[in-house]
């Protein structure tokens, strides 16, 4: 048979075989509605209300905190949507715009939710810059907040680059300036990417919002988290019914939320030792065996399953459809293969040329990657690279944008 | 990606792939922002009817999977051709002649024939 060779774990990953036998009993045979009153019906809400705890038992909250959602980017949407909903509701529509603060390499859902909200007028927008290796400054974004300054999101791992961001201690710092402050700053985190292989204990991380799916660790599409801490405000968005304590209307997704709970159950059982061993290796690898390489992001404060790497003179769709050629499934933060014409605004935002973004190549490994997968791979791109490189020849060097 | 199986045939094994010394023409399109760079060379000869033909022709190209192929196919259309024929071959004929691109790929990766006018004007020009 074709080998597959599967490196794209941050996109999403397999539904555990286990989880998904779980599951199943949840579509046909216990398929009740959880707001039906009847029998049925409740054996479904204690289906969901146990996969509550469990959610709530890792990040050491009460199950009242916790919301189901779509997946994360439902649950951002419902977190920024909602405090900006919130805040007009409390201090009438023609209160002065409240200012929100992102860092430049959030996910699409949060940056063009936020965009969305500031193009309606609704609300002031500041960016948080990163370094060149993805880490976003403490003191520059004490310096950003305002007096009006009642929303903070940042990410807690970069889906593209890996970069851990210092959560804990921007947690402290508003939690410090919140005690002095009349308008409250919410703190946002989205830890879709960390949730798997970071400590997400909310007390920890000193968050107000915190959300993530379900599909990133071995659980199934379709279901994910907003935990909302008690007493943060936040009106509902999508209306039609009282589920989630009133917050998110719509029938429970139950087969899939009860999948959600076995997997985070199992997450402190996933080795990530071993998967970061594997993905030290293959960094070293690459860097060492491949002339003119080199790795995007933090060397130490990154994801343990990520590796980001660009090749000069080197775009990366042909490098990622070479790869497909021989049953190794990567991404990349090139333009051509998002259907936009920029590349990635992650690597941009390093301060990378657009030249430089289009050669990246994202390797995300996990809990069914092997050393062979990694040797193999390793091999292929040393030889997709030096093919390319034969194609590509001298045009960027001699490029002259005046001819 | 939607590719063709002839796409995927001409981004392996690319016609006509390097350089010529002393091109009779040559030309460069593309723009590293969008990640796409190609890079034509000619080499004019004349036939019996004593008109100018391309005799030779190379290509280098950076970009996606579609950029080479495009780059690939119109040295092959070209190779052989009158001047006058080469520079009639179109964006749109390449594509064709690879049994069609994805639409997104139509702007941003399919100037290949643009490459090779650009090359016979500079060869004219001398």
């Amino acid at each position: 048979m074709f080998k597959q060779i599967y490196l794209d774990y941050a996109a999403t990953t397999p539904t555990d075989k286990g989880i998904l036998e779980k599951m199943m009993p949840y579509f046909s045979q216990d398929f009740g509605n959880p707001s039906s009153v009847h029998n049925l019906g409740q054996r479904a809400m204690m289906a969901v209300d146990e996969s509550r705890e469990k959610v709530a038992k890792i990040l050491k909250c009460s199950p009242t905190e916790i919301i189901f959602t779509s997946g994360a980017t439902e649950s951002n949407n419902l977190a920024i949507r909602g405090a900006v909903s919130h805040y007009y509701a409390t201090n009438g529509k023609n209160a002065p715009k409240p200012h929100f603060i992102s860092s430049t390499i959030e996910h699409h859902c949060v940056l063009d939710t936020l965009k969305s909200l500031f193009k309606s007028d609704l609300i002031e927008l500041t960016f948080l810059p990163v370094n060149n290796e993805g880490l976003v400054n403490i003191d520059k974004l004490k310096e950003m907040i305002q007096e009006n300054t009642i929303f903070v999101s940042v990410m807690y791992v970069n889906n593209e680059i890996g970069t851990i961001q210092p959560i804990e201690e921007i947690g402290k710092l508003i939690k410090e300036l919140n005690s002095i402050r009349q308008n409250k700053i919410i703190f946002h985190t989205d830890a879709v990417q960390a949730i798997n292989y970071l400590n997400c204990d909310i007390q920890k991380l000193g968050v107000d919002f915190l959300s993530f799916s379900a599909h990133k660790f071995y659980g199934p599409k379709g279901a994910g988290v907003l935990y909302i801490k008690k007493g943060t405000p936040i009106k509902v968005i999508q209306t039609g019914g009282a589920q989630e304590f009133k917050l998110r209307a719509g029938t429970h997704n139950v087969p899939a939320i009860v999948g959600l709970g076995e997997a985070i159950e199992q997450i402190r059982n996933n080795n990530f030792e071993k998967i970061e061993e594997l993905r030290d290796y293959l960094v070293e690898r690459i860097l060492k065996e491949i002339p003119a390489s080199y790795l995007n992001g933090h060397r130490e404060k990154r994801s343990p399953n990520n590796a980001n790497f660009r090749f000069d003179n080197i775009e990366g769709e042909g490098l990622l459809l070479s790869l497909d050629m021989e049953g190794v499934y990567a991404s990349t933060g090139s333009a051509c293969s998002s259907g936009s014409l920029d590349p990635s605004h992650v690597l941009l935002a390093l301060g990378l040329k657009h030249e430089q973004a289009h050669g990246s190549l994202r390797l995300t490994l996990g809990k069914h990657t092997t050393k062979e997968d990694i040797d193999f791979t390793i091999d292929k791109i040393k030889e997709i690279v030096a093919r390319l490189r034969e194609i590509s020849g001298n045009v960027l060097k001699e490029f002259d944008p005046k001819k | 990606m939607q590719y063709s199986k002839k796409v995927l045939d001409y981004f392996m094994k690319p016609r006509n792939l390097g350089e010529i010394q002393n091109p009779d023409g040559e030309s460069t399109v593309g723009n590293p922002k969008c990640g796409d760079i190609m890079k034509i060379y000619l080499k004019i000869n004349k036939n019996e009817a004593g008109e100018e033909i391309i005799e030779d022709v190379r290509f280098q190209t950076l970009g996606c999977g579609a950029a080479i192929a495009t780059s690939s196919m119109a040295t092959e259309m070209v190779k052989g051709k009158t001047l006058d024929e080469a520079y009639k071959i179109t964006n749109q004929q390449v594509a064709e002649e690879l049994g069609g691109l994805p639409p997104v790929k139509m702007h941003c990766s399919n100037l290949a024939a643009d490459a090779i006018r650009k090359a016979i004007e500079n060869y004219r020009k001398k």
